[in-house]
């Protein structure tokens, strides 16, 4: 079995998607995860994924949105809020 | 302009009548805390253009958390500038509601410094609602609550906070002990409780009976409602009590009425014909000093309901006909200890599979219940087929023994 990944590659692999993407695009969770296994195959694991999220997360570097559904996203400023969202 | 304590106008309507009022609750509140005084405000701003001012804010929360706050922001805070956030938290309710009043009190004393002093005991998904708050409150409220001994609830695309009926702690009926459950999976999915990872929302509700007293069969994703097995018991002296005493009808409020019609009443003796009882707790609710249920008990968990709001609404349907929910466990059948093993196979499906905010009912519609079960890795039973008696899609394998099966 190939090496697995370390969380903080994975973390910062994660970020970067999300920080090219911010403005345009929204990942949640699986998608993180799913890119995660195309960009290190057989190296990364569903726990390894959920380790690197929780990092992003705990560290502020990231924060949890919700427009609909929950996204992982880069912190902004509050109040830019989406009228499609009508549910909690 | 919008200097009220006390409602009027259409919102004023709402405090007629005999039953409790929570306009009138609100201007109680409005009399010492300024978000009640201008939330009133906006409500009847709101009632009198037919137009909502609340605009969904989506990022607030709390340190390490993707659920338990629900944002909102007014849309007139020049007008109702004590409302301009207004941000919801939902707060993990103890199985069953049970709480000493000290920690109602102490919750409330928070709650009455650092937000509206409004909260709703109960909101529908079971959690204690606290209405009302700024974001540079979020974290010291958050902080209160975990030093009184709470947490937040769910919220966004994760575990939604499990809930139960009262079971065995005030109610006969309880085929199992639905408060150990919910609070055992509350504790099991912490991480999936408060860090969205599913498409969409996922809600576990443990009834202890079919009287399901939380609606799961309508409301949860994952129902478990306490079944039985073998015989309803009778005790044919009381029912007769009913009939001669009570003056109970018994032909036509309990036999007319059993859905599968599998009962008979001769004036003397009640039969019920059990294999064909569909567990509906019908007569037993009518002669329940008579009836019970039978003693061979557990659960059965059902899959797939949902409210509308995408999507119509749908009722679960049946998954696994009967788990054991307490031990001893017996060899060939389904038992709490499988439970784990399930859960984690339909996550990883619909995880992997799921459509961003497709429930998992949705799902099974999408890609069938046939795959779906082969997925998971359950045999398909008869159980699972709403009408069983005139679907010809239903195949009996009465006389088929267990070799040529595994042959296959
Ligand atoms: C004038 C021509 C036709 C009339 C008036 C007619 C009428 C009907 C009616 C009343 C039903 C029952 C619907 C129900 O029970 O809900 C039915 C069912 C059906 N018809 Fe026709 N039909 C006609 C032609 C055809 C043709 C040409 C075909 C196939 C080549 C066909 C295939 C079917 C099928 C597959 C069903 C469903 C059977 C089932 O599974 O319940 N029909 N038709
Ligand atoms: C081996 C071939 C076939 C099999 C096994 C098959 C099977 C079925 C089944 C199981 C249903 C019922 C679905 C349900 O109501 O839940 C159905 C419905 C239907 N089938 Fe087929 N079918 C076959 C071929 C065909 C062909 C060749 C036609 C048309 C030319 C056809 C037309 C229909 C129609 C119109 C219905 C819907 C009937 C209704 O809604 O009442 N089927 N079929
Ligand atoms: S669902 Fe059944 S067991 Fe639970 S409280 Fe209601 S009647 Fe009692
Ligand atoms: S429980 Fe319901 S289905 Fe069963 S015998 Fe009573 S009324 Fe009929």
């Amino acid at each position: 079995m190939a090496d697995m990944v370390p969380v903080e590659e994975i973390a910062d692999a994660m970020f970067k998607m999300i920080k090219d993407a911010a403005g345009k695009k929204q990942y949640k969770s699986m998608d993180l995860q799913k890119a995660m296994k195309e960009l290190y195959p057989g190296r990364v694991d569903k726990q390894l994924c959920k380790a690197a999220i929780k990092q992003l997360i705990n560290s502020g570097r990231c924060i949890y949105t919700y427009f609909g559904g929950s996204y992982i996203e880069l912190p902004h400023v509050e109040g830019a809020a989406n009228p499609e969202q009508t549910e909690t | 302009m919008a200097d009220k304590t006390k409602a009027s106008g259409k919102l004023d309507e709402l405090k007629k009548g005999p039953y409790p009022s929570f306009v009138k609750e609100i201007e109680a509140a409005a009399e010492t805390n300024k978000m009640a005084h201008d939330l009133i405000g906006q409500l009847e701003l709101s009632y009198d253009e037919k137009l909502c001012h609340w605009k969904h804010g989506g990022i607030v929360g709390v340190m390490g958390y993707g659920g338990g706050v629900i944002g909102r922001y007014s849309d007139v805070p020049e007008k109702f500038p004590n409302v301009s956030h207004f941000h919801t938290l939902r707060v993990n309710q103890p199985a069953a509601w049970f709480y000493k009043t000290d920690a109602l009190r102490k919750i409330c004393d928070m709650w009455e410094k650092r937000g509206s002093s409004v909260l709703n005991v109960h909101g529908s998904t079971g959690d204690i609602v606290l209405l009302g708050t700024t974001t540079p409150q979020l974290e010291p409220v958050f902080n209160e609550l975990t030093s009184l001994g709470f947490d937040l609830g769910g919220s966004g695309s994760v575990l939604r906070t499990p809930s139960c009926c009262v079971g065995p702690a005030r109610c006969e009926w309880a085929m199992y002990d639905t408060l150990k459950y919910a609070y055992e999976m509350t504790m099991r999915y912490q991480d999936e409780l408060h860090r969205p990872y599913f498409p969409y929302k996922f809600k576990f509700k443990f009834a202890g009976c079919p009287n399901d007293c939380v609606a799961s069969v309508a409301r949860a994703d994952m129902s478990f409602i306490g079944t039985w097995k073998d015989d309803i018991q009778i005790d044919q002296d009381k029912v007769r009590w009913y009939a001669e005493e009570r003056k109970v009808d018994i032909e036509d409020v309990v036999v007319e009425r059993c859905p599968t019609k599998c009962m008979a009443w001769d004036g003397k003796e009640l039969f019920i014909d059990n294999r064909n009882c569909a567990r509906c707790m019908h007569c037993i609710n009518v002669l329940h000093l008579a009836l019970k249920p039978g003693k061979d008990r557990g659960c059965t968990i059902m899959l797939g309901a949902k409210a509308p709001i995408l999507e119509g609404a749908q009722l679960s349907s049946v998954l696994v006909p009967f788990m054991r929910m307490a031990p001893p466990y017996g060899e060939d059948e389904a038992t709490a200890e499988d439970l784990p093993e399930l859960i984690d196979n339909i996550w990883e499906l619909w995880g992997e599979e799921g459509k961003n905010r497709e429930r998992v009912g949705e799902f099974i519609q999408r890609i069938g219940m046939g795959n779906f079960l082969d997925a998971i890795g359950l045999e398909p039973q008869a159980e699972m087929v709403a009408h069983p008696r005139t679907n010809p899609y239903v195949f009996y394998d009465l006389g088929k023994d267990e070799e040529e099966e595994e042959d296959e």
